[in-house]
């Protein structure tokens, strides 16, 4: 019998991936590939949400169609970034952008 | 074990076991191929709660668009041709510890809530595109001009960013 | 309804699609082309093998059938492989809403969704993941240099098709392919190629320039890339590449029947199914007449066309339309 923990407990499997790619990788892109994992997780949160605790209103759907488009934009912005980054410095791992002086 | 909750566990499955070999996989063309049966098991749970039109989009956005942009993006990179390069920084210890701590706790917080059951006689509502639509332009149109403002701000901001100064 | 009978019947739907698909869309599709093309040339086309020419298509899946599968030495075996699933299998998926006519318990459907078109516009830009790997996964610079053109003019050719999709959406009233066939039906409402001329038009560009084709097939000619992302594939992938195209453009050409010209709507001495077969049948020799009359654009001259004209001219076709459908 399908309850919300069971969801629930997807997403936060999801989240904790998500978040190993940001912390643990060195590639940018792969950071970011990381990122759109955490917003799928939390999207899975919203709508399960929406279906077991709210039924009446469909704001969770409503809120997890504005994560997915605003996770759009911002896989835009990132990538052009990256693709930026890679033209002035010549690498895309994070480890060796440091051009800081300490 | 109902119909239901044998494709939940297959599509957690699949999702968890391709978000698995994306954080983990050493060749990032093959990370960024293991995102889109991820993505596609995302849809499926959707699915299962009956919300087809955030299942569609998402198949539309996640898995049609942003997954090209990340290939684009390794492409015109070096990442496809440095696959020898280790690809796990010096954090690898702490950042299992710290995911794995996050994971337990929200797990533990997740199961150790009685979540109220929704309210009795409650009908589902009928998600389909034209009520969407409606509480687009009704309760949430603060949200929505928002969002179309920060795509048309983040698709020039893009274009900016990327573009090739000659 | 126990989830066993469901299973069955999607089991049993999948074999009906890709079969279908395989013999109509591939196998005749592939002999409609020639025997067309060779009309429009004043020669004859295949007639040796079976009554006119009629079984050259099943020779040739033979032949393809039996050559040997050849993958190159450097390529990434994993993506080299599961690019070929993915490109048929968008394709394929097109199939589940578009509706084939009318029977006594419903319409001929799959899956009448009630977010058809969505659905259409999504599964159909899952191809372009498989063209990248493809693409890449061929350990070929121009095959590499394909897949990216490939995918750059998928992707921009799409927002042309959305648009168009929402445009008709709006004035049907429902993302249902069932109800926007509906809507054409009756004594007051037209089909909307009459409604909607431009849109029309442009949907039918966009879709030639979604499946590859002449006057958009540059990243496939011969004479430029060789094949493009499919160079290296062999036999029997070759084959389901060729599955996948030519299904996708039989998808689009279903899909702009349904849309635009009435679906299965007709005069009632003909039966529904026939009535859509014959309309498909007109697009798709719309489609190969394009093909076989105009040379082929440059990829620069193709990307400016869709950026600078279909997407504004579709855009200000939708707000005519909202602006319209408001009113009246």
């Amino acid at each position: 019998m399908l309850g919300l923990t069971h969801y629930l407990v997807v997403a936060a499997l999801l989240f904790a991936l998500g978040l190993f790619a940001v912390v643990t990788r060195r590639n940018s892109v792969t950071i970011l590939m990381g990122v759109e994992l955490m917003l799928n997780a939390a999207n899975i949160n919203l709508v399960a949400f929406n279906k077991y605790a709210a039924p009446a209103a469909m704001q969770g759907q409503v809120f997890a169609l504005i994560v997915i488009t605003l996770a759009a934009c911002e896989a835009a912005v990132g990538l052009a970034l990256v693709l930026a980054a890679y033209r002035t410095l010549e690498t895309v791992y994070v480890d060796e952008i440091n051009i800081m002086k300490w | 074990m109902t119909g239901e909750a044998i494709v939940f566990y297959l599509l957690a499955a699949v999702t968890l076991g391709s978000g698995v070999m994306v954080v983990t996989s050493s060749n990032i063309v093959h990370a960024a191929a293991a995102l889109v049966p991820a993505f596609l098991g995302v849809t499926g749970l959707y699915i299962l709660l009956n919300a087809e039109f955030v299942a569609g989009i998402q198949v539309l956005i996640y898995a049609g668009a942003i997954t090209v942009l990340i290939l684009f993006a390794i492409m015109l990179t070096e990442g496809g041709t440095g696959l020898g390069t280790r690809q796990r920084n010096e954090q690898a210890a702490v950042g299992t510890a710290v995911a794995a701590a996050m994971a337990a706790l929200l797990i533990a917080v997740a199961v150790r809530t009685g979540w109220a059951p929704p309210p009795a006689g409650a009908v589902l509502p009928s998600y389909t595109p034209g009520a969407i639509g409606q509480s687009f332009l009704r309760q949430n149109i603060l949200v929505f001009e928002g969002t179309s403002i920060v795509l048309l701000v983040s698709l020039m901001g893009a274009i900016l960013i990327a573009r090739r100064e000659d | 309804m126990h989830w066993g009978w469901e299973v069955l019947r999607a089991i049993v739907g999948t074999v009906i699609i890709f079969s279908g698909v395989a013999v109509i869309a591939a196998m005749f599709g592939v002999l409609l082309e020639r025997k067309i093309s060779a009309w429009m040339q004043s020669r004859l086309g295949p007639k040796h093998v079976g009554p006119q020419g009629l079984l050259q298509t099943v020779a040739d899946t033979i032949k393809l059938l039996q050559k040997e599968n050849i993958v190159p030495s450097r390529a990434d075996r994993l993506i080299f492989a599961s690019a070929v699933v993915i490109v048929p299998l968008a394709a394929l998926l097109d199939y589940v809403v578009i509706p084939f006519g009318t029977t006594r318990w419903g319409p001929l459907i799959f899956r009448d969704l009630n977010i058809g078109v969505l659905y259409f516009a999504a599964t159909s830009s899952l191809v372009v993941i498989g063209i990248l790997m493809a693409g890449w996964g061929s350990n070929n610079k121009y095959a590499l240099l394909g897949g990216l053109r490939s995918a750059a003019q998928l992707v921009t050719y799409e927002v042309p098709i959305g648009v168009v999709l929402v445009t008709v959406a709006l004035m049907a009233g429902s993302l249902s392919t069932v109800t926007i066939v509906n809507g054409q039906a009756g004594a007051h409402h037209l089909w909307y190629v009459l409604q909607q001329p431009v849109a029309f038009v442009i949907f039918l560009i966009a879709a030639t320039a979604e499946v590859n084709r002449v006057p958009f097939d540059l990243v496939e000619a011969e004479s430029e890339l060789v094949a493009g992302y499919f160079s290296e594939y062999s036999g029997m992938r070759f084959a389901l590449f060729q599955l996948g195209e030519y299904g996708e453009m039989f998808a689009m050409a279903a899909m702009a029947v349904t849309l635009f010209l009435g679906g299965w709507l007709g005069f009632s001495f003909l039966p529904a199914v026939l009535w859509f077969v014959i309309k498909l049948y007109a697009v798709i020799f719309v489609f190969m007449w394009v093909r076989w009359t105009y040379p082929r654009f440059r990829i620069d001259q193709m990307l400016n066309f869709s950026w600078k004209v279909l997407i504004p001219v579709s855009v200000l076709n939708l707000v005519v339309t909202a602006f319209f459908v408001i009113v009246r």
